[in-house]
């Protein structure tokens, strides 16, 4: 480590990051204590409006059922996650499997809920099925409902989890959880007593990769919620486009930002450099899992 | 050897069909030859009119390509430029640099895209192809300055005392020794950078202007309100091609990593 043109070659990521990532997050900090525009914007007058708004009724609701369908999908996708994360690190065909979970993984974000709007849909191929066999006379309305943004949700997310705990298991010594069975240990307490505490690393870079998209969602809700399927990420562009009432979306923001924050920074204290994919710190965070295909 | 498990197996399957089957039913109605509904013989109709006659998809698909190519070439300068400096040198802001770079990563998109757009209209520019453009740098910026710092992590400050006591100059050592180390970082990270641009609608979508649709957002606007036929065909010229593009670019990262 020296010093040399360390500065000049940092400085265009300095400047770019602090215009453009930094200064509009404390804009955002900023307009959330002002009072609202007549079309949109703001003007310079302080006032605590749009925080007492976040604490009314309608709100609370909205990021309570937001947490709730955060926590939820985040949790199935995580059960489904870990064994699949298993089965696959102890195949014999890895390279196969990976590439049966990367091809979703790959696809268009719009694509892949595209696809349940083509199949759950009112015009849709399970409404097609069930009408040309005579299960039902008219079409279901299978989409616009909680159920269906969770389904999208998880279907979305999926890989996400799925990609880090495979890494992770695939480091795990199996031949642990042999000994464990030899001195006695059922199947499920070999599991739970010696692979869970091993992977917990890969659980909580799987957890990060769900939750934080999940809890921030938008267009899922958008395309195939209805309006009790709202989430905050809704209710924000909503106060931006339609209410035009900015300091309101600027102090919702500013709760999801200070939400994610904080939860990272607690599972990162919690378990060290551990949580993003073992010994090389933060940065191996998308290395583990996606070299080429993003982490989003 | 015990008896294999045959819960994980049951879920794993179970996982690859609830994965896999939705883009199966899109693949198999792309040559439906119905508008909608019920399966009424094969035909190419929908591949013809995406082909021959979407005009608006096209200029969309360019907007992203350009977006996609312009943004990442730029972040990919500013990020490998970042990640030496971070990597090597000592600086006054390194720890707040590497913040920063951090922070983008672990937000959700939707703070980014209306962040961004409340400062857009705060400075007074005017929402274009170029806003999307600036957006696309910001949160590509972080992911290659990780994948180039990752690869830099590899080696150890000698290099480059050896390049200078060979009496080479800093732009020298910059050009001749540290690019072509990073490469494998650097080449991963553009195509990173790549494909989230071409993947990314929520940042978008607040950012975007007048003429400045990317295909995500036209894709967005047809499927709004249900089944469009021609996104079907397009879904799979999508999936194909980027499985296609995906896999030749890994085997691509192999071959210069193992080079």
């Amino acid at each position: 480590m020296r010093r040399g043109p360390g500065r000049l070659y940092a400085a265009p990521a300095l400047f770019w990051l602090s215009v453009f990532f930094l200064a509009p997050l404390v804009i955002i900090v900023a307009y959330s204590f002002m009072t609202p525009g007549k079309r949109g914007g703001i003007e310079w007058k302080p006032t605590l409006d749009a925080y007492r708004a976040i604490a009314n009724p309608t709100f609370l609701k909205v990021t309570l059922s937001t947490i709730v369908m955060a926590i939820g999908a985040t949790a199935i996708t995580l059960l489904i996650a870990i064994p699949c994360g298993y089965y696959m690190a102890r195949s014999k065909h890895q390279n196969l499997l990976l590439m049966l979970v990367m091809i979703p993984f790959w696809t268009n974000f719009l694509i892949r809920i595209y696809a349940w709007i083509a199949i759950l849909g009112n015009e849709g191929f399970l409404n097609d099925i069930l009408l040309a066999t005579g299960l039902t006379t008219e079409s279901i309305r299978f989409l616009y409902n909680r159920g269906a943004v969770m389904l999208v949700l998880v279907y979305t997310y999926l890989p996400y989890a799925i990609l880090p705990l495979y890494s992770t298991i695939d480091k795990f010594d199996f031949s642990l959880l042999e000994a464990a069975r030899d001195l006695g240990a059922t199947k499920l307490s070999a599991i739970n007593r010696v692979l869970m505490p091993n992977i917990k690393g890969g659980i909580l870079t799987a957890f990060l990769f769900t939750f934080i998209p999940i809890f921030g969602a938008y267009a899922v809700p958008l395309l195939v919620g209805g309006t009790e399927s709202y989430m905050l990420g809704n209710l924000i562009a909503d106060e931006l486009t339609k209410s035009r009432d900015w300091p309101l979306a600027s102090a919702i923001s500013l709760v999801i930002t200070l939400v994610t924050t904080a939860g990272v920074l607690l599972l990162l204290r919690a378990n060290g450099a551990e949580v993003l994919g073992g010994s090389g710190g933060e940065e191996r965070v998308i290395q583990e899992p996606s070299p080429v295909g993003g982490a989003r | 050897m015990r008896k294999r498990s045959s819960f994980s197996r049951s879920v794993f399957i179970g996982t690859i069909t609830f994965l896999s089957m939705p883009l199966v039913v899109l693949i198999v109605y792309s040559f439906n030859a119905s508008k909608s509904g019920s399966w009424s013989g094969f035909s190419l109709r929908w591949y013809v009119k995406l082909f021959t006659d979407s005009p608006q998809l096209w200029h969309a698909f360019s907007n992203s390509a350009i977006v996609a190519l312009s943004s990442a070439l730029v972040a990919t300068v500013i990020g490998t430029l970042g990640a030496v400096a971070v990597n090597w040198y000592k600086f006054r802001l390194r720890s707040y640099l590497r913040t920063i770079t951090f922070l983008p990563m672990i937000l959700p998109e939707i703070i980014i895209g209306v962040s961004l757009l409340v400062f857009f209209s705060g400075i007074g520019l005017r929402l274009s192809l170029f806003t999307v453009f600036v957006a696309h740098v910001t949160f590509n910026l972080p992911f290659v300055f990780l994948l180039v710092l990752a690869r830099l992590e590899e080696f150890d400050f000698s290099i480059i005392e050896a390049a200078r006591d060979l009496g080479a100059s800093e732009t020298q050592t910059l050009l001749r020794v540290i690019l072509p180390i990073s490469m494998p970082g650097i080449v991963s990270g553009f195509l990173t950078a790549v494909t989230l641009s071409l993947e990314d609608f929520v940042i978008t979508f607040f950012v975007t202007g007048p003429g400045a649709t990317t295909l995500p957002l036209y894709v967005y606007s047809a499927i709004r309100f249900g089944v469009s036929p021609v996104i079907n065909a397009l879904s799979v010229v999508m999936i194909v091609g980027t499985v296609v593009l995906t896999w030749s670019t890994r085997n691509f990262l192999k071959y210069i990593a193992a080079k």
